[in-house]
């Protein structure tokens, strides 16, 4: 088998969104220490960083724990950028290091470009009420408060009107799939409504990001799947940008655009879903998503190969971006290899077999073509 | 039984170890106890340097007064303001008459908790109105009122600190610790110092003890408050001050009223000590009961305390439970709670009105009067005639047997010794540091120079859990055992551990006399309930899983009790032991006030002899560092922060008689 | 959460609290007597009051009642004529005498009736800081001392000779020995606040006694009682006036005279006690405030044998307070009449 051609590198992020200028969040070097190293490294090193090795070492001599080490990335505007790792990965800790819920150690955080950790306590408030908001695994209700007071708390934080935030709650609740429940009190809810409840009250205030902390982790796996959904629909409505924190590959691999996987603080791979399945960075990726099928998850684009003159030009026609699974159909009913075009210009075809080998597991990595 | 054996074995043999260790250590004594008798003692001086010095300052604030800047402009306010305020209190109280006050008080009740607490309620003032303490209670409860609103004025702003900053935390729960384990009775002297006697010593001295509880509880109910939840609202850019009013107070709203229920719990409990620098109400006709040995005077105030304590508890209770429900039953009715309130205050009303138009006057009328106090004379004077004989050959026997042998050895070994004793027992049973502390507080209990009567004390404390455990460990087994003895045995616990400790000096006095045995007698009364608790409560929870295997093993009865339940509850046990520990001292102190002497006497004397104002504060100070070596000795290994966090957290401290419940 | 309220057993208190009221009401017809605690009439006027019309009002009367029966009666007698006579509003604490003192400077304590001694609270509160008057003696002669049953003396006539040789008691510490005093003899002391030289007279005399304190005049009567009863030998620290000797006899064994200063120190005392000219004092507000309390208070005087009576109403024939004071009262109008401003 052949590999194809790299994705141009310039490609837009996000399914369909639209391409932007700078990147809504970028990270970078973005380190936390817990326990005594902390205030040791911060004492001696101010404001610059000093080296991994430094840091390193200062954590074996006063003891501590890098919850996050040396992590950079970028969220694109509007895309849904997921941070997986299994538990005491640093993931949570370092969405809270976003917005400085945990301050961290060192590092840059900008928001379009406003440098975060120069924020003031009342400028970060200002961004915590307005640009970010959060989801929690545990959502975090007010068990004293009804549904659409909990809704409606973020604004009311933010000194908006009693009639304005009431309405934008109403609304809230309708957009979450909540009406009817606005007299309810939390524990009086599953916990799936539970969620939507957080969910809107994360919507409610308008944010540009929308960080989710497993949002669905604690919800059992039918719910969960129908949660996935409606992110995915609230996602494709309102455009927001995402960044949604989880340990499930399946559910990174579903809703990302781009996902980081993280192990002991540190970045593995950051690339798009298909990226880690076809290509897993190292061996602990590899095991991650061995069991993906990668035919839901890969698109024409990792299995094609450039056209030749010989290639029949009347098989059927797909997006270049289509997964794999969405072409069985169509590539059983012809012989003919595929035809895979981007902005209306073939860049590749597959043939059939390929499309079944890669559908029944049996593609290794040398039969998919990473970009590079 | 071989499984069973196996799950049990490896505890017990380590405790066995133990057991030989203490074994040993008791040998070596003796031999150094016969050989250097005599050696070392520090006999009792009243005039030693220590009394002296604290007499010249009580003297130079005598004389101070009404110079000293602290006094004038601290001290002197600060006293004038808590007596304004009972002053205010007072007024407002005996404006309202009594048949207001019952309105009101049934229609808080009616309008918050339910129309069954409103009855009680009632029916408990009337009761009270009845016993003929109608004025007294009222004073009772104006110091209550005080106390407790400042008690709360200050603890919840400071638990909410405490709750939301663990420096501060950390900073202020060895304070708290240390406001409790310390014996009320220990710091009156130096208050009415201070303050001299009156509404702000009482209020002060019940402040300093009442508080605790409400900043910990506030404490606890702040740090119960989700993390998540704080994180959520931070998340949604709350500042400090939002937090704590949007989500910290809000959640923590049922656990605080829990805090404010505690603080008057406590309060009660100790404005009867209180009465001893002359605090009016229902401590004072208790202690003047006991003066005129009139026990059933003192019972009847006792009654009159409880019935008080079942309408506060009971009112406020609701502020920590669930809220009313929007529609309530009463009996066949549907009343909106609504229409309820409105009802109460329409009662509250109308009672104020009435009482004022009709003039019935802010006391009972004293026709009405019932005397409940002959039939229990009687029947204290008939034990005392029956069994004459048999208390004297008692009290005589455990004296001669037990108190005046380990006397002797704790007052006639060189003091060094008993100090070198105590610390290896601690060491043994506990761990270096509480040997450590033991034997600082021991030799700071010999430079405070009290040492003889401190060990007098100590032999009183000695003798009294003895007994108490041992009683306690009975009972406490069968009530695991029997429903019947458990049902039979709760109640009289709940009623034992209501009533003021000063109550059962009086039967103990009426029985023994102005002895020794008497202080003894009363602090085991005092204990053995909450022992019998802990115990019962601690056999209870064994694993049933445990207990049948052991019967399909075949155990005996008292197999199953000796090699199972007992040693499986061991925690509750070394638990109940710390406790009875903790009480018996606060209750033999106490005894001083009738015959017992040593520590609890010198107390007593210091509060009304100015030449033995600086001996009382030394034995005050004593007492305490007994408090404290004996709470050290007793914690059990490792045992003890987990049973702090039940019981101190709670703020059950050394004059608690309610300790057990929490465990 | 683990936190349990304390709560009490409802259905128990509930039973005790119907009881109560039923008993209350089995009994309406015929009132019961009440249950009094002297002192705790916290600030109510009396209703009947017949107020003399050219007085000034008298206002409220705060009355010190220090713990012994003696002090009592005269507590309940000055308190009822007060009450009575004057339409006072008489509050009565009970505080021991020399915290009493503590009182005048605060307005806790306008009145001492029966004060023994303490010159060196005299010192300080009249004399040094002018907050209190002496007004001088309510008529009672006081004595303190040791005292046995008379039987005792009539088996050991001897003893009597400790007014010459306080050591001859040495020969009876063995008889007066119980489990609290270990090998000495027991010298049983009242209440622990009053006013006492038994260690500094045992220190001075170098008896073999230790002090075991009864705790209160209550207590050290029943144990009298109980010696006298069983015919066994007590040593006690005993006073008059005193309702109680009337009921026991009792013989005072006296010790070498008191002499002005012998008992300066309080630790070495080798005397026995002085005679005590019963006294009242007043804090200067209320000597000052004009009330006709103060007149009143200030011609108060009666005999020991008054007190006595009075003391014995309230406790063996176990009369109230104010019952006992009115018996007093319209036994003895001519003496009484003459306190009247």
């Amino acid at each position: 088998m052949t590999t194809v051609a790299a994705p141009p590198a310039t490609r837009p992020a996000g399914k369909g969104s639209p391409a932007a200028g700078g990147p809504t969040i970028s990270v970078r070097g973005l380190w936390k220490v817990f326990g005594p190293a902390e205030q040791r490294l911060t004492r001696r090193a101010g404001s610059a960083a000093p080296s991994a090795d430094q840091i390193e070492a200062a954590v074996r001599d006063h003891g501590g724990t890098v919850a996050v080490g040396d992590v950079s990335f970028d969220v694109r505007p509007g895309e849904v950028f997921v941070v997986m790792g299994l538990s005491g990965s640093g993931k949570s800790t370092l969405v809270r290091c976003l917005t400085r819920l945990i301050e961290p150690t060192f590092g840059e955080i900008d928001l379009d470009g406003e440098n975060i950790r120069k924020a003031s306590q009342e400028r970060l408030r200002e961004l915590r009420r307005r640009r970010f908001s959060m989801v929690f695994q545990n959502f975090g209700l007010l068990p004293h408060r009804r549904v659409l007071e909990n809704i409606a708390f973020g604004l009311e934080l933010r000194g908006e009107s009693k009639a304005t935030r009431l309405t934008r709650a109403d609304e809230m609740l309708g957009l979450v799939g909540l009406d009817g429940m606005a007299e309810r009190y939390p524990d009086e809810l599953s916990g799936g409504q539970q969620q939507r409840v957080g969910l809107a009250r994360a919507l409610a205030g308008d944010p540009e990001v929308m960080l989710l902390d497993e949002p669905f982790s604690a919800l059992d796996p039918l719910i969960r799947r129908d949660m996935q959904n409606e992110v995915i629909r609230l996602h494709h409505d309102l455009r927001k940008t995402m960044v949604f924190i989880t340990h499930d590959l399946a559910e990174a691999l579903k809703l990302g655009d781009h996902v980081m996987i993280m192990r002991a603080g540190k970045i593995v791979q950051i690339g798009r879903p298909e990226e880690l399945v076809a290509r897993p960075a190292d061996e602990y990726v590899e095991d991650f998503v061995r069991d993906i099928p990668k035919s839901h998850v890969l698109t024409l684009r990792w299995v094609m190969r450039p056209a030749n003159a010989n290639d029949p030009v009347d098989g059927p026609v797909f997006p270049v971006d289509t997964i794999i699974r969405m072409v069985i159909h169509a590539a059983a009913a012809t012989d003919k290899p595929i035809r895979v075009i981007e902005d209306g210009q073939l860049v590749g075809v597959v043939d059939r077999a390929h499309i079944l080998e890669t559908v029944a597991g049996q593609g290794n990595d040398a039969e998919v073509g990473p970009p590079t | 039984m071989t499984d069973i054996a196996a799950t049990v074995q490896p505890r017990f043999a380590l405790s066995l170890g133990r057991v030989g260790q203490l074994l040993a250590l008791g040998v070596l004594f003796l031999i150094a106890f016969v050989v250097l008798q005599g050696n070392g003692t520090l006999p009792h001086k009243d005039d030693s340097q220590v009394f002296l010095t604290l007499n010249g300052v009580r003297d130079w604030v005598d004389a101070n007064r009404s110079t000293n800047p602290v006094f004038v402009y601290v001290l002197g306010p600060i006293r004038a303001a808590i007596d304004g305020l009972d002053g205010i209190v007072t007024s407002l109280l005996s404006q309202a008459s009594w048949i207001g006050l019952l309105a009101v008080a049934g229609a808080l009740a009616l309008a918050f908790v339910s129309w069954r607490t409103a009855l009680l309620v009632i029916g408990s003032l009337l009761a009270i109105g009845l016993l003929g303490l109608w004025t007294e209670t009222l004073q009772t409860l104006v110091l209550i009122a005080n106390s407790v609103a400042l008690s709360l004025l200050i603890g919840i702003p400071l638990g909410i600190l405490a709750g939301r900053n663990d420096r501060f935390l950390a900073f202020i729960t060895p304070i708290l610790d240390f406001m409790q384990i310390m014996p009320t009775f220990a710091y009156l002297a130096p208050l009415t110092l201070i303050f001299l006697i009156g509404p702000a010593s009482a209020v002060i001295a019940t402040l300093i003890y009442a508080m605790p509880p409400a900043i910990r509880i506030t404490s606890l109910g702040i740090r119960g408050v989700p993390v998540q939840t704080v994180e959520a609202a931070e998340s949604l850019g709350a500042t400090d001050g939002q937090v704590l009013r949007k989500v910290q107070l809000p959640i923590a709203r049922r656990t605080i009223g829990l805090a404010v229920n505690q603080t008057i719990m406590m309060a009660l409990s100790i404005i009867v000590i209180a009465a001893l620098i002359n605090a009016p109400g229902l401590g004072e006709s208790i202690i003047v009961a006991i003066e005129k040995l009139k026990f059933g005077a003192a019972v009847t105030a006792g009654i009159a305390i409880v019935l008080l304590a079942m309408v506060l508890d009971r009112i406020t209770a609701s502020a920590s439970g669930a809220g009313l429900p929007a529609v309530i039953a009463i009996g066949p009715l549907r009343v909106p709670r609504r229409t309820l309130r409105i009802i109460a205050l329409a009662i509250a009303v109308v009672g104020l009105l009435g009482g004022a138009l009709a003039s019935a006057g802010s006391s009972f009328p004293a026709a009405w009067h019932v005397s409940i106090a002959k039939p229990l004379d009687d029947a204290v004077r008939w034990v005392e005639l029956t069994f004459a004989g048999l208390t004297d050959a008692l009290k005589n026997g455990v004296s001669a047997g037990l108190l005046d042998p380990i006397q002797t050895v704790l007052t006639t070994s060189p003091w060094w010794l008993v100090i070198a004793a105590a610390a290896g027992i601690a060491a043994i049973v506990n761990s270096t540091r509480a040997a450590v502390v033991v034997a600082v507080a021991l030799v700071l209990i010999v430079l405070l120079q009290v040492w003889e009567h401190a060990m007098q004390t100590l032999t009183m404390v000695i003798v009294s859990v003895v007994l108490t455990m041992a009683i306690g460990i009975v009972l406490g087994v069968w009530a695991a055992r029997n429903r019947v003895v458990s049902a039979v045995l709760r109640p009289i616990n709940d009623a034992a551990q209501t009533l003021p400790s000063f109550v059962y000096l009086l039967p103990a006095l009426a029985l023994f006399g102005p002895t020794r045995f008497t202080a003894i007698l009363a602090a085991v009364i005092y204990s053995v309930p909450a022992v019998v608790r802990l115990v019962e409560d601690g056999v209870r929870g064994v694993s049933p899983t445990v207990i049948e295997a052991a019967t399909a093993a075949g155990a005996s009865r008292l197999q199953m009790i000796r090699k199972v339940q007992l040693p499986m509850a061991r925690r509750s046990l070394l638990v109940a032991t710390n406790q009875g520990v903790v009480l018996v001292l606060a209750m033999v102190v106490l005894g001083g006030l009738v015959g017992a002497q040593a520590l609890g006497f010198d107390v007593v004397s210091g509060f009304s002899q100015r030449n033995f104002f600086g001996r009382g504060v030394a034995a005050a100070i004593g007492i305490v560092l007994l408090g404290v070596m004996l709470d050290r000795i007793t914690q059990g290994t490792g045992q003890r922060r987990s049973v702090r966090g039940v019981v101190g957290r709670l703020g059950v401290g050394l004059n608690s008689n309610r300790a057990s419940r929490e465990a | 959460m683990g936190l349990n309220r304390r709560t009490l057993s409802p259905t128990a208190a509930m039973l005790a609290t119907f009881a109560i009221i039923l008993s209350a009401c089995g009994g309406g017809a015929t009132p019961a007597p009440s249950i009094s605690t002297p002192g705790a009439s916290g600030g109510e006027a009396s209703a009947s009051a017949v107020a003399a019309a050219s007085l000034a009002p008298c206002g409220t009367v705060n009355i010190a009642v220090n713990p012994w029966v003696g002090y009592e009666a005269d507590a309940a007698v000055v308190g009822y004529l007060l009450q009575q006579k004057l339409g006072c509003t008489v509050v009565k604490k009970n505080i021991d005498e020399q915290t009493s003192w503590q009182g005048f400077p605060t307005g806790e304590v306008d009145v001492i009736l029966e004060n023994w001694g303490h010159e060196d609270l005299a010192a300080k509160y009249i004399t040094a800081d002018k907050v209190a008057q002496d007004l001088g003696s309510n008529g009672n002669e006081g004595v303190i001392g040791w005292y046995v049953p008379k039987f005792f003396v009539d088996a050991n006539p001897d003893i009597l000779t400790a007014k010459t040789d306080p050591t001859i008691l040495n020969k009876y510490a063995a008889q007066f020995k119980t489990s609290e005093s270990g090998d000495k003899g027991q010298i049983l002391d009242g209440d622990p606040s009053f006013v006492t030289n038994d260690q500094g007279m045992i220190n001075g005399f170098g008896l073999n006694y230790k002090v075991v304190y009864s705790g209160s005049e209550a207590a050290s009567n029943k144990a009298i009682q109980a010696a006298v009863d069983a015919q066994k030998p007590i040593l006690v620290y005993y006073y008059t006036p005193n309702w109680f000797s009337s009921k026991v006899d009792l013989v005072h064994i006296e010790f070498p005279a008191w002499t002005p200063g012998c008992d300066k120190v309080a630790t070495n005392i080798k005397c026995d006690y002085p005679p005590y000219h019963l006294n009242k004092v007043v804090s200067t507000k209320f000597a000052t405030s004009g009330s006709p309390a103060f007149t009143f208070i200030q011609k108060f005087k009666w005999t020991n044998d008054d007190q006595n009576a009075v003391a014995a109403d309230i406790t063996s024939n176990g009369m109230s307070d104010d019952d006992a004071a009115k018996k007093w009262v319209d036994a003895n109008p001519s003496v009484w009449q003459a306190w009247m401003p």
